[in-house]
């Protein structure tokens, strides 16, 4: 056991969480390092988004407590819109403003929330586009631009906002399997420089190259926690082995003659 | 013929003058009662709705008698023309409430979260994301229920204002020259509404453009 | 002073001729909806024709009908073509008759609009399925066609209810006239009677076209696949 004494930035203490009688999370434990990288993997329907949900205020929660920087965000007074400066998410579905230019997009939080001058937000918006390869978009509506450019448009959005930690909603979800590298590229450059991530996702081989720990959710609980590395050669569980299965056809064959 | 343009002309006048107060208002109140609905406003969105079915399910013509004739038993006096703008402000509020509430409602939740994740406040999500795309996919009907209430203006004649249909009848009825008559009448009414239903066809293909609507 | 007042409503047969008046209002109508059901899916199949001429002939009558106010309309028959027809055309038919033009056009739209919304991919599934067209009509298209149609039929219909309060511009004797002719003959014993009697017949077409209104809205909600 390595003695750690680097601080959690974001800690997740036994959340709990219904919806319609229905248990959605249950007493789900996290803790998050400054520069850690985190991939919560699980079936559909584990919970996965929704905890993320809750860690930005999106949910309700029934009990437990969200700490970020130490300090208890999950109460009921709660200034959120204050904590959101600092917590940045990029949706399934990107939800860029379909009224506004990808520049206004880019700048609505930060000249609005954070009024921020406008100079200098601009200086930031346009080198975070150059490093995402959109800067030629910059005056462009979110309909003329193809899903993967849009959501990389998100991601600028959300770290224009300097946060110290990103969520991702299984982001490339919606996108076509062409472009879905071009967003994993950016998330992957972001890791390397050291953002604090949680992310949720499908791609098990992204998630593998990104991650600096597993958490494999089942049925609204944590069931492991590893190193990548460890969890996919051999899951501790049986719910993590039969996961990983899911996504190996090794063992199934069309009989051929 | 060409004597009694004017009689149209200042009957034009009147009814553009009762639309557009008419227009104003009920969009207006529409929007405060649409905004009342999304928001779900305890206390306040019982009326709201009781007003709206009852805007919606009665004649404008029985709502200016009411006003007109019936008012003045409780001692309450109004003129013909304050009547008329009152009483399509009633009719055409409950129609914009609807139409505003509609684009409110077509905004998805997501674009709200999108908005809050960014750090806006409940209220800038409502101004710079919520309320423009909400407009502009209730422009259309907006648009129709502005055509809506310039049409409804042809019943005023029957609290007494000189409108269109009253100049119409009466020269039919004095001088008999009732094709004359009933074409000007027809000119009259194209002349305003036409323009207005090119305007908003125009506007709704701008707004399109800029990335507003489906 | 109230008291005496809403007892005009109940005066020897103030009652029985307001319900009569309401009857002619009814009838109208009924008259109207039920033909421009009938003629509002023929002139839905013109809308849809292949033909462009006839298309744009059928856009061009129900632009007509939707931009002159319908009042406008009553009196061009009421005043110009009832001169033009040798038959005499009493007031309650020129109602009738406009309402119906008015109405097959508005109801040709919803037609045209139900069928058109119908996914390509119906029919072509039908036709996967080796279905003649006529059986890919009547199995498909027709049911889908009459669900889409259905609330903005109704919603129509209850326009056309509230529009009859026009008939009373040229003299139809509904319930909106009978109304004012009560109150003009009882003005000195009632003096509030205006307030009663419009009220009333405020509730009388409130009672009538709310319960349609939220038949129409159950409808939609109960057919939202």
């Amino acid at each position: 056991m390595v003695h750690n004494t680097q601080e959690a930035l974001l800690e997740v203490k036994k959340l709990h969480k219904d919806y319609d009688g229905l248990t959605v999370l249950s007493d789900v434990s996290l803790s998050v390092k400054k520069g850690e990288v985190i991939v919560i993997l699980g079936p559909s329907g584990c919970g996965k988004s929704t905890l993320l949900r809750c860690i930005n205020g999106l949910e309700a929660i029934q009990s437990g407590k969200i700490l970020l920087n130490k300090v208890d965000i999950s109460g009921s007074d709660t200034q959120w819109h204050l904590i959101r400066q600092k917590i940045g998410m990029v949706f399934q579905s990107y939800d860029l403003f379909p009224h506004m230019t990808i520049i206004d997009n880019i700048l609505l939080g930060p000249l609005k929330v954070q009024k921020r001058n406008k100079q200098e937000a601009r200086e930031h918006a346009e080198k975070l586009l150059h490093r995402v390869g959109l800067i030629d978009k910059i005056n462009a509506y979110p309909r003329q631009l193809s899903g993967g450019q849009k959501q990389r448009v998100a991601i600028v959005r959300a770290l224009c906002m300097n946060p110290e930690v990103m969520l991702f909603d299984e982001v490339t979800a919606a996108l076509d399997p062409e472009v879905v590298h071009e967003v994993l590229k950016v998330m992957l450059e972001l890791a390397n420089e050291g953002m604090t991530m949680v992310i949720v996702t499908h791609e098990m081989d992204f998630a593998k190259a990104v991650a600096d720990k597993i958490v494999f959710m089942d049925q609204g609980e944590i069931k492991e926690i590893a190193s990548p590395v460890d969890f996919f050669q051999e899951p501790s569980t049986e719910r993590g082995k039969q996961f990983i299965n899911m996504f190996n056809y090794n063992h199934l064959n069309k009989e051929r003659e | 013929m060409v004597n009694n343009l004017h009689l149209y002309r200042e009957a034009l006048i009147l009814t553009l003058s009762l639309g557009c107060w008419g227009i104003l208002f009920s969009f207006i109140i529409g929007l405060i009662c649409s905004l009342i609905s999304y928001y779900q406003i305890r206390g306040l969105k019982r009326i709201v709705s009781i007003y709206i079915e009852l805007s919606r399910n009665t004649p404008l013509l029985i709502q200016l008698f009411f006003l007109y004739f019936g008012l003045p038993q409780l001692g309450i006096m109004i003129n013909s023309y304050t009547c008329a703008i009152i009483g399509l402000t009633f009719l055409g509020g409950g129609y914009m409430a609807e139409a505003i509430r509609g684009g409110l409602d077509s905004v998805s939740r997501t674009q709200v979260e999108a908005g809050l994740s960014v750090g806006l406040t409940q209220s800038q999500v409502t101004r710079y994301v919520i309320f423009p795309q909400a407009m502009a996919i209730a422009l259309p009907s907006i648009g129709a229920n502005v055509i809506f209430l310039l049409k409804e203006t042809s019943v005023v004649s029957a609290v007494a204002l000189a409108d269109l249909m009253f100049v119409a009848k009466g020269l039919i009825g004095m001088y008999y020259k009732t094709n004359e008559s009933l074409f000007m009448l027809v000119m009259a009414y194209l002349i305003i509404l036409l323009p207005i239903s090119l305007l908003f066809t125009f506007l709704e293909r701008r707004l399109r453009y800029a990335g507003f609507g489906r | 002073m109230r008291d005496l007042g809403v007892n005009i409503l109940f005066e020897g047969l103030n009652m029985q001729r307001l319900l009569e008046g309401l009857w002619i209002t009814t009838r109208i109508a009924l008259i109207s909806i039920s033909f421009s059901i009938v003629f509002g899916i023929i002139t839905g199949l013109f809308m849809l024709s292949n033909n462009k001429i006839v298309r744009l002939f059928s856009r061009f009558y129900l632009e007509m009908m939707r931009i002159v106010p319908i009042l406008v309309w009553l009196f061009i028959f009421y005043f110009g073509v009832t001169k033009i027809v040798p038959v005499h055309l009493s007031s309650e038919l020129v109602c009738v008759i406009v309402f119906v033009m008015w109405g097959s056009a508005e109801m040709g739209d919803i037609v045209r609009g139900a069928i058109s919304s119908l996914p390509i991919h119906q029919k072509e599934s039908g036709i996967a399925i080796g279905l003649t067209e006529l059986q890919i009509y009547t199995y498909i298209i027709i049911p889908q066609a009459i669900r889409r149609l259905i609330p903005g039929a109704i919603n129509l219909a209850t326009r056309m209810i509230k529009t009859t309060s026009l008939a009373v511009f040229i003299g139809v004797i509904e319930v909106l006239k009978v109304g004012q002719q009560i109150i003009e003959y009882s003005l000195l014993t009632y003096p509030t009677a205006p307030l009663w009697i419009y009220g009333f017949i405020f509730s009388l077409y409130f009672m009538i076209c709310y319960p349609i209104s939220v038949l129409a809205r159950k409808l939609e909600m109960k057919w939202q696949h």
